[in-house]
Parts: C-alpha cells; sequence; structure tokens
C-alpha cells in the first residue's frame, strides 16, 4: 500500500512539471454557420461563410508598415462580407503547426517555400494543398480584370507555383523581390571601384579590396546561399540548365556548367570574410551584414528587405553610406548577370474549411486596393505596372532587371522524403561554412551534392 | 470499513493526477514508439508501415552518428567539468570562511534562472569573433597581440557550447551540494582535526562520502537534462549543421518531412539516456554511510 502510494506520488509530482508546460486550451474555431433567414435564400445559392482564416507570415514588410495585413483584411470583409480571421506571426509554423497537425487548417496560408521549418516544402510533398488553377480566370472581387490578367508574365508556371509539372497551379505568387549582391556604393564611389561585370573582375576587385584589408564577400547564413546558387546557375549555364540543374538531371554537376558554379562557390568561400562562418547563425546573422556597414566587406547576397531590417544599424561613415545592389556577374565576358526574384507564396490548404471563399481571397490579393496596401510596407507584387509606383531604394532594386540582368524565377523541385536524405539546404548550402573555415573540402562538398542528387531524382514527386 | 473509505479517498484524490499522467506522459511516450515504424509527414493524414527500416538506415546514416558522438561528448565533458567545479566551490563556500558568501551564491546561481534566448544573447557578446568579443578581447589584453578566436565555427564550437552549459549548470548543482554540506555536523569536522586530518584528507573522507547519494541522485538529473539543454544551446547559439546533437537531429528529420524516422531517432535518444542513466546509478552505487 506504501509502496503503491508512493508510486502515485511520485507520478503526481512528474504530472506537476508538466502542467508547466502546457499550453492555454485552443478555443474552438468560430464554426462559420450558413447566414439564417436572409432574404435571399430563395434561390439555393452556395452558402457563402461568415469569415475565413488567413495565416500568414509577419515579415519586414510589417515591421515597416505596421498594420498592413489587418488593413487588407478589412478591406477584403468590406469587399466581400466575408470576415477574416487573421494570425500573423513571425514563427508561424510553430503557430499553426500544430494545430494542422490536429486536423484544424487556416483556409489562407502566406508561406513561401526555402524556409528553415520547410512546412510549405512538406504540404508540397503530401499534396496537401489545394488546385487553384481556376483562381487565375477568376474576376478579382471589386474589378472587373481577371487576376491572370493582371500578373506580370512569367511568375506563374515555374516549380514554384506549379510543384508538380502538370500545368496545375497550387500556389500563388504573391510578393516578390529581386534578390542580389548588396554594397556600399559610397565606398566604391570613395576608392574609385567598378562593380564587377564578369566573375574574373570579381576576383581581380577581391584582391585589390584584400590589400586594403576588406573582404570581397559575406553572408548572413547558409540560407542566403538559395536565391545566389539559383542566380548562379542561370548565369552560368541558362534557361536550359537551370532547368535541368532543379529537377537533379542525371549527370548535370559534372557538365562544364555545373562544374563551373563549383567551382565559383569555392573560390568566393576563399574570398569570404573569415568570421563569417562564427556568425552565421540566428542569433548572430546580422552581425555578418554589419561587416557591409563597417566596410570590413565588399559584398553579400541578400534581399531588398536588407534596408528596412539594417535601417537603425551604425554606419562606418553614415555620410556616404548608400546601399547598392548588382546582379550576379556573368560568367564570361560579355555574358548576362541574373537575379533571382524571390518569390513569397500564398495558398490554400487542401483540408481548409472555405475552399471557395479561400480562392476569393487568394484573388483580392491582386487587387488595386490589396497592392496599394502592401506597398505601403514594401511589399511589391508581380503585377503589370506595380514597378511605376515604386518609392526610394526600391526604384533601384526592381529596376535589376531593366539593365540587362536574366529574371530568374523557379526553384529545386520537389522529392519525396528519403531517410538518410538531407534537405537541398542541407546538402547544398549548409556546407558552405565549412568550405570557408576549411573543415569540408569543396570535393567532399561536390561528391556529397552528387550523390543526393542522385537520390533526389529518384523520389521526384 | 474504515480502511475500505480511506482507500476509496486515496482513490479519488490520486485519480486525476493518475489520468493526466496516462493521458500526457505515458500515452505520446508509447506513441513514440508505435510511430518510429512508420513513415508520414508530420502534416499527413496517410502513413505506411515500414518496420524496422527506420532504425536500419539510423544507425548508417553518418549525420546521426555524428549527433551522438557530439552529444556524448557533451554529456561526458559538461557533467565532469560541472561537477569539479560544483563541489568544490560548494566545498569552499560551506567549509571556508569568505567575505560575501552569499553573493557568491547568488551570482553563480543567476545564470540559472536566465532563459535560454538571454544566455545565447550574452555569450553572442562573449563570443564575438573579432576584438570585440568579450573572450578575445581578453585574451588580446594578455598577449599583447591581436586574437581574433572564431569560437563559434569548426573547430572551436563544441568548445564553446561546452563553455557556455557548465556556465549555466554550476549554480544550481553548487546550491545543492552546499544544502547537503550544511547539513554535515561541524563536530564531524573538529574530531577529524583533533585527529590530524587535513582540509583535504576532511573533504575526501568526510565531505564527499557523506553527501555521495546526494551526487548519485544529481548526476541522474544532470545526464538527463544534459541531453535537453545540449539541444537548445546548440539550436540557439550555433549554426544548423556545425554541431548538431541527437535532439536537433531529431527536430531537422521532422521538418524534412520525415516525422517517422524523426521518432527512429527519438527512440534511440530515449533508450540512450534511460540506459546510461540505470549504468551511472549502478557504477556509482556505494554503501550508504549514516553520520
Amino acid at each position: 500500500m506504501k509502496k503503491m502510494l508512493s508510486l502515485l506520488l511520485a507520478s503526481a509530482m512528474s504530472l506537476s512539471l508538466l502542467a508547466g508546460c502546457g499550453g492555454a486550451p485552443q478555443t474552438p474555431p468560430a464554426q462559420s454557420t450558413p447566414p439564417a433567414g436572409s432574404p435571399a435564400q430563395s434561390t439555393p445559392a452556395p452558402e457563402t461563410p461568415k469569415s475565413i482564416k488567413v495565416a500568414a507570415l509577419s515579415s519586414g514588410y510589417e515591421t515597416t508598415y505596421p498594420g498592413m495585413w489587418k488593413e487588407v483584411c478589412e478591406a477584403f470583409t468590406a469587399e466581400t462580407g466575408i470576415a477574416v480571421d487573421l494570425t500573423l506571426e513571425k514563427n508561424l509554423e510553430d503557430v499553426i503547426g500544430p494545430s494542422m497537425q490536429g486536423g484544424d487548417y487556416p483556409d489562407v496560408v502566406l508561406l513561401a517555400t526555402g524556409r528553415e521549418k520547410g512546412l510549405t516544402e512538406q504540404f508540397i510533398k503530401d499534396k496537401l494543398i489545394a488546385d487553384i488553377t481556376d483562381v487565375l480566370s477568376m474576376n478579382i472581387p471589386g474589378e472587373s480584370a481577371t487576376v491572370s490578367s493582371k500578373l506580370i508574365p512569367g511568375f506563374v508556371g515555374t516549380n514554384a507555383t506549379n510543384p508538380y509539372g502538370d500545368g496545375k497551379t497550387y500556389l500563388a505568387p504573391m510578393f516578390y523581390s529581386p534578390c542580389g549582391l548588396f554594397y556600399n556604393a559610397g565606398l566604391f564611389q570613395e576608392k574609385g571601384w567598378e562593380v564587377p561585370k564578369t566573375w574574373d573582375e570579381m576576383w581581380e576587385l577581391g584582391d585589390k579590396a584584400k590589400a586594403e584589408g576588406i573582404d570581397l564577400f559575406t553572408y548572413p547564413t547558409t540560407g542566403y546561399f538559395d536565391a545566389f546558387f539559383y542566380a548562379l546557375m542561370y548565369s552560368v549555364g541558362g534557361a536550359d540548365f537551370f532547368n535541368k540543374a532543379t529537377s537533379y538531371a542525371e549527370g548535370v554537376w559534372d557538365t562544364p556548367e555545373g562544374q563551373q558554379c563549383f567551382d565559383i562557390v569555392a573560390k568566393l568561400a576563399e574570398y569570404t570574410a573569415k568570421v563569417t562562418p562564427a556568425q552565421a547563425n540566428e542569433t548572430d546573422f546580422s552581425q555578418n551584414q554589419q561587416l557591409i556597414l563597417d566596410n570590413k566587406a565588399l559584398f553579400m547576397p541578400n534581399g531588398t528587405w536588407i534596408v528596412g531590417e539594417m535601417a537603425d544599424a551604425p554606419r562606418k561613415d553614415e555620410a556616404t553610406f548608400a546601399w547598392g545592389m548588382t546582379a550576379l556577374p556573368a560568367a564570361k565576358a560579355g555574358g548576362a548577370g541574373a537575379s533571382y526574384a524571390f518569390l513569397e507564396q500564398i495558398w490554400v490548404p487542401s483540408g481548409a474549411a472555405n475552399v471557395d471563399a479561400a480562392k476569393q481571397f487568394v484573388a483580392f490579393m491582386y487587387s488595386d486596393k490589396a497592392a496599394d496596401i502592401f506597398l505601403k510596407g514594401g511589399a511589391v507584387q508581380p503585377i503589370n505596372g506595380i514597378v511605376d509606383k515604386l518609392e526610394g531604394d526600391n526604384v533601384m532594386f526592381y529596376s535589376i532587371y531593366d539593365s540587362g540582368a536574366s529574371a530568374v524565377v523557379g526553384i529545386f523541385s520537389s522529392y519525396a522524403s528519403v531517410a538518410g536524405l538531407g534537405t537541398v539546404r542541407e546538402v547544398f548550402f549548409d556546407p558552405v561554412n565549412g568550405l570557408v573555415s576549411g573543415s569540408t573540402t569543396k570535393d567532399q562538398w561536390v561528391n556529397d551534392i552528387k550523390a543526393a542528387s542522385d537520390q533526389m531524382r529518384a523520389n521526384l514527386v | 470499513m474504515r480502511s475500505k473509505g480511506r482507500s476509496r479517498f486515496i482513490a479519488l484524490c490520486v485519480a486525476p493526477a493518475t489520468i493526466l499522467f496516462f493521458l500526457f506522459m505515458v500515452m505520446p511516450t508509447v506513441n513514440v514508439f508505435r510511430m518510429s515504424l512508420f513513415e508520414r509527414g508530420a502534416y499527413s493524414p496517410t502513413e505506411t508501415f515500414v518496420g524496422m527500416n527506420n532504425f536500419s538506415v539510423l544507425l548508417k546514416d553518418t549525420k546521426f552518428i555524428t549527433s551522438m558522438q557530439n552529444t556524448i561528448l557533451l554529456i561526458v565533458t559538461v557533467t565532469i567539468i560541472t561537477f569539479f567545479f560544483a563541489i568544490v566551490f560548494a566545498a569552499i563556500l560551506t567549509r571556508e570562511k569568505i567575505r560575501g558568501q552569499n553573493f557568491f551564491r547568488i551570482v553563480f546561481y543567476i545564470p540559472n534562472i536566465l532563459s535560454i534566448v538571454v544566455i545565447a544573447g550574452i555569450f553572442s557578446a562573449i563570443y564575438k569573433p573579432d576584438t570585440t568579443g568579450m573572450l578575445n578581447n581578453i585574451f588580446t589584453f594578455f598577449a599583447g597581440r591581436n586574437i581574433e578566436i572564431l569560437w563559434k565555427t569548426q573547430p572551436m564550437v563544441i568548445v564553446s557550447i561546452i563553455i557556455a552549459m557548465v556556465w549555466q549548470a554550476i549554480g544550481y548543482y553548487m546550491v545543492m551540494y552546499m544544502a547537503s554540506m550544511s547539513a554535515v555536523p561541524a563536530s564531524l569536522y573538529e574530531s577529524a582535526g583533533l585527529d590530524g586530518a587535513g582540509r583535504l584528507t576532511q573533504f575526501f573522507q568526510l565531505t564527499l562520502p557523506l553527501i555521495w547519494t546526494n551526487i548519485r541522485t544529481t548526476l541522474t538529473f544532470f545526464i538527463i537534462s544534459t541531453i535537453n539543454m545540449a539541444f537548445l544551446f546548440v539550436k540557439s547559439m550555433v549554426a544548423p549543421g556545425m554541431a548538431d546533437v541527437g535532439l536537433s537531429f531529431m527536430y531537422a528529420q521532422k521538418d524534412a518531412g520525415l516525422y517517422g524516422y524523426s521518432m527512429a531517432a527519438g527512440v534511440i535518444i530515449f533508450l540512450f539516456s534511460f540506459l546510461l542513466s540505470a549504468l551511472v546509478n549502478r557504477v556509482t552505487d556505494r554503501e550508504v554511510l549514516e553520520m
């Protein structure tokens, strides 16, 4: 009896430990009941739900213009009468992930591919995203134009929006931001340096800067290499090579183009500021970005959000500092540079309760009303004529494609997860830290990529 | 009759706890074992039975082996260093007359109440790779030349994590040992002193044997908590893939869409910590001394 009692007491004790861990109870979502007794009930019209649940990532745009998403949702409600229950979080995966595991899905999710937690990728792999091809031909609520008539051509149709290559669109292109190499234009002016047009010029500049104690290159974290590597592949081998490489075609890494990509990254690693990998983590990455402001490194791969992100950071020379952005240099003289258009997608989980209303919401995202609100936060959508509405630094950033750089859109194809096979980031980009610090050799890195690439091809979804 | 009512009362009192314990501890643990035999995405409603396949792949996965090696390295080094300093500091603070004893006790204890995010922030300043970093700055001062150690990358990264973990854990265990050391009657030390035992002999012959049960218990706690804490430190302090430990490997697999595989890693880590605790318990078994 005594033993039993102590056993029970012990379990009670461990339980009290647990009690602290329990989160607040999830309140059941407000069930959308059909509008009762409304006069339009005589004809059996499809029931419009009273509200939909929208989950959006709270990114730099929201920081620039707080309340951006709320305003857009209110505009949607004013237009369609459908209320929006908005979840806006910086760590969106951690907030909506657990309830989705329990089968409770938001109706619309704004979350891009290429994030560390890979939630969107998992939904693609498991085919849990609703087909929204018909949204493209839908009329935008409150306007007479269709969605596709307003979209800039080329943004729909890549594997970033049509992941299965079957001509069906599952993810709508929401915000895009040209990625490239960011630098301090003031420093270049002061030293009389030219922004390199080819990689050979880049290495020359690297040696010149080294002599003055400035490193050529740094990167915030290895995650920033995805946009860099996409643009690199495109500038080296053009669209054909890019498509082959992103679908892991057999032998693609043994081609001269493939080898050249690896050579450039490996050489760049030698020119990278040595402190970079020591700060390439979630806590310290802004210290790497600071290297540019401190004139300790010349270039870093980044996106247009960097301007807002580092707005309050101290500059080495407050008077002359000015952000500059360039496309990746051309692979050979006379070739074109390339800039990756980082795309954030908006999508509808196939488990969503109100798929039709969700599609309306997605269509509304392309309305002039919504686009103008998003622009206040600096968020730019792939809508015709949007570039003319831009202000400030964004004018220069978004004109990058006008000055001859190829626009690169698309992502590595999704493959079914296989035990023991890493993610694209783990295989391709994380080892760059090792290349810089010298703990990984180029051959090791390339061989791992080749081996993994074969497995990825075999498991394409 | 009275005893029946009494046991009914007891049953009623412990029922809520037992039910909740079963619901939130036993069932999930059993579920981990079950899911390790299946493969599914974290969000997919379907799952396929793959038997022991997850385990056979896991044991060949070099990433997993490296992470387990890191885990073991951290457990061994952090435990030894932490316990050494915790016991020595506790002995000094209880046995010796030191000015500001309480001050030191509080200073050592503070790291324990800080959240891991704060600790990561503090060590971000300490480990800054240029000469403005606290550690590099101190070394530069004493060496007389610029020392720029890259703390958070290879090969120093694991050392950095060990330092941070020891710093965080020492205070808590020191306070625990101080409590049990002050329970040792002063008369024992007095008579030992009369018998001619020096301070060191007193420490090894009296203090250590008398707090041995306490050390044993805390050792088991510590090993289990190190497995968890190592994950938090690695996750919040260094770049992914640089010094992965067992649990961070497990999380990465979940994010890659391999829920079953990550559960298989979970099973192995569970068994590993279970066996290690049992082993430590066994090895440290001594005859209990009564005061």
